[in-house]
């Protein structure tokens, strides 16, 4: 983080003077949606990013545009654990401790990443799944890769973080859209959605969205209960389960 | 059809929930018990978060053991002393239970906790509840047997406050019976189960209460024990999830009349042995988890959210 972040600022300053003497490209992005409830049917949700690239007066790239929209979930610590032999059991011994992760992180691009910048320039701009991870907090043991990728895995799997090289569709060559798709159980809290701009290899612009994942009305509301005044919400609870009991028993009774 | 669970903040298919919740609910009403160690297992199995599963078994077991307590009650095959007495012990250890599940789940060694638990204490319920049964069932045509068993002394006669229950047809010490009723209390709120499976056994292998009597006192007991944990979950873990609730209590209840006519033509020993049998699987199942080496060793867990 340290070490990179004067290599961020450099490669940050020099797209400035790159691209400044001429009249910048810039990137006019909008979502179809700047806030996603979640409502009792909610099974996960599609927002389209539409985006409209002006050129300016700087030198078209040769290949076309590209385009990377990086969306990031609320930050959260995130403990991996490793279930190691004792004995003859299988316990969560091991464990390391990563903070401020991504609870979801969707990677859309129009084409694979290696091939629209070098892996160190997206390394510096934080473009890409691995990027987007910081190292792990302070902990007892060394910083161990193998449970960095265990993470990135199992996130995967779950379905948290996406990569689509090919979600990003240019409608004409500076016309594009993609779909954002969020699963159902996509966690809560602000997004972050940026959209940057490729042009042979290098960053040419960027632009920043938000939306909000929220629980609608009623679930809002059973959540907030169960918050605010715990007690009276495992009281009425257990009341509605001495109801339903006792219904059934009027319901099914044979004597 | 899907539908989103708001403290569980995840979707899951409603059929499915209410079907367990049906399934666990006949067995529960067949044999008396909660169901909870089943239904926890099968929750956690689902992808439920285990803090939720193990807190929202709490309204789920009240529900049910509320219409079979009505059903017994009706039928007077409740000794409400002797669940008053059992009630005081399962309270204090409910308390307990569900401070000692907060701090674990703070250390972050939950699963692990729970997982051995019911290794452990179903390994060896199961086993003891099997082999009595099977012996019973081996030789029900030797009453020597039986007699040389109910003119055994036991260690915890000698103990003081001695009650009477007249129903139950006891006259024993209340601290053996506080005693155990804690540690199933205990057992409850950190595991989610009611503790039937448990009691029910305890009753009848160690004070010798006639099996008409315990499947009623144990659901009294339970009513009420569940009622104080959901709201001693809900207080200090938030983790009681109404909807979830909802579904599994729905299943339950008609499930479990089902199950209790099931139950009504079962024999003794056969039932004893079945109940057994079906704690010992559960153990099994668990005790696999813990011993073979995992497909995939690592887990991650979101442990706070910054915002």
């Amino acid at each position: 983080m340290i070490a990179r972040l004067p290599a961020f600022a450099v490669a940050w300053l020099l797209t400035l003077l790159v691209t400044l003497p001429a009249q910048a490209q810039s990137i006019v992005a909008t979502l179809s949606t700047e806030n996603v409830p979640i409502l009792s049917n909610f099974t996960g949700e599609r927002i389209a990013l539409f985006g409209v690239i002006e050129p300016g007066n700087a030198v078209r790239p040769k290949d076309g545009y590209d385009i990377v929209i990086t969306v990031r979930g609320p930050r959260g610590a995130v403990t991996v654990r490793r279930k190691e032999k004792w004995g003859l059991m299988w316990l969560n011994l091991d464990a390391r401790r990563y903070i401020a992760i991504p609870a979801f992180i969707s990677i859309l691009s129009n084409r694979p990443l290696n091939r629209i910048a070098q892996a160190e320039v997206r390394d510096d701009l934080r473009i890409g799944v691995d990027a987007l991870i910081p190292p792990q907090a302070a902990s007892r043991a060394a910083n161990d890769p193998v449970f960095r990728d265990a993470m990135q895995r199992i996130r995967r799997q779950q379905g948290l973080f996406l990569e689509g090289d090919d979600k990003v569709r240019f409608i004409t060559p500076l016309v594009f859209r993609a779909d954002i798709d969020l699963p159902g159980a996509v966690p809560l809290g602000p997004y972050d959605v940026e959209v940057a701009l490729f042009s042979d290899g290098a960053l040419a612009a960027r632009s920043n969205l938000k939306f909000t994942v929220s629980k609608d009305a009623v679930e809002q509301w059973v959540a907030e209960a169960a918050h605010r005044s715990p007690i009276l919400y495992g009281a009425a609870t257990s009341l509605i389960a001495l109801l339903i009991g006792w219904l059934a028993s009027v319901i099914f009774r044979r004597d | 059809m899907e539908i989103y669970l708001p403290i569980a903040e995840m979707p899951v298919d409603m059929f499915l929930i209410l079907g367990m919740g049906m399934a666990v609910g006949f067995i529960s009403g067949m044999f008396g018990i909660g169901g909870g160690f089943l239904l926890t297992p099968l929750l956690i199995f689902v992808g439920i978060p285990a803090a939720v599963a193990v807190a929202t078994q709490g309204p789920q077991i009240a529900a049910s053991s509320m219409t079979g307590s009505l059903a017994y009650w009706r039928r007077r095959a409740i000794d409400f002393k002797l669940a008053y007495v059992l009630l005081a012990g399962g309270l204090v250890g409910t308390v307990l239970g569900v401070l000692f599940f907060n701090q674990m789940r703070r250390v972050g060694q939950l699963d692990t906790v729970i997982t051995l638990s019911y290794v452990v204490l179903m390994g060896t319920v199961g086993t003891l509840v099997t082999w009595e049964s099977a012996r019973a069932a081996w030789r029900k045509n030797d009453k020597n047997a039986a007699n040389r068993i109910a003119g055994r002394h036991r260690w915890f006669e000698g103990l003081p406050l001695k009650m009477r229950f007249n129903r139950a047809g006891l006259y024993v010490s209340a601290i053996p019976l506080v005693g155990v009723a804690m540690l199933i209390g205990f057992a409850g709120a950190v595991l989610g189960i009611g503790g039937g499976f448990i009691l029910v056994p305890a009753l009848i292998y160690i004070f010798r209460v006639p099996a008409n009597i315990v499947v009623g006192t144990s659901l009294f007991q339970i009513l009420f024990t569940m009622i104080a944990a959901t709201i001693f979950h809900s207080a200090t873990n938030q983790s009681v999830d109404l909807f979830l609730a909802l579904l599994l209590m729905v299943g339950g209840v008609f499930g479990a009349q089902f199950g209790a006519r099931a139950g009504a033509n079962l024999r003794g020993e056969y039932f004893r042995l079945m109940l057994g049998l079906l704690i010992l699987i559960v153990a099994v199942r668990f005790a696999t988890d813990v011993f073979t080496p995992p497909r995939e060793p690592f887990s991650a867990t979101q442990t706070e959210t910054g915002r």
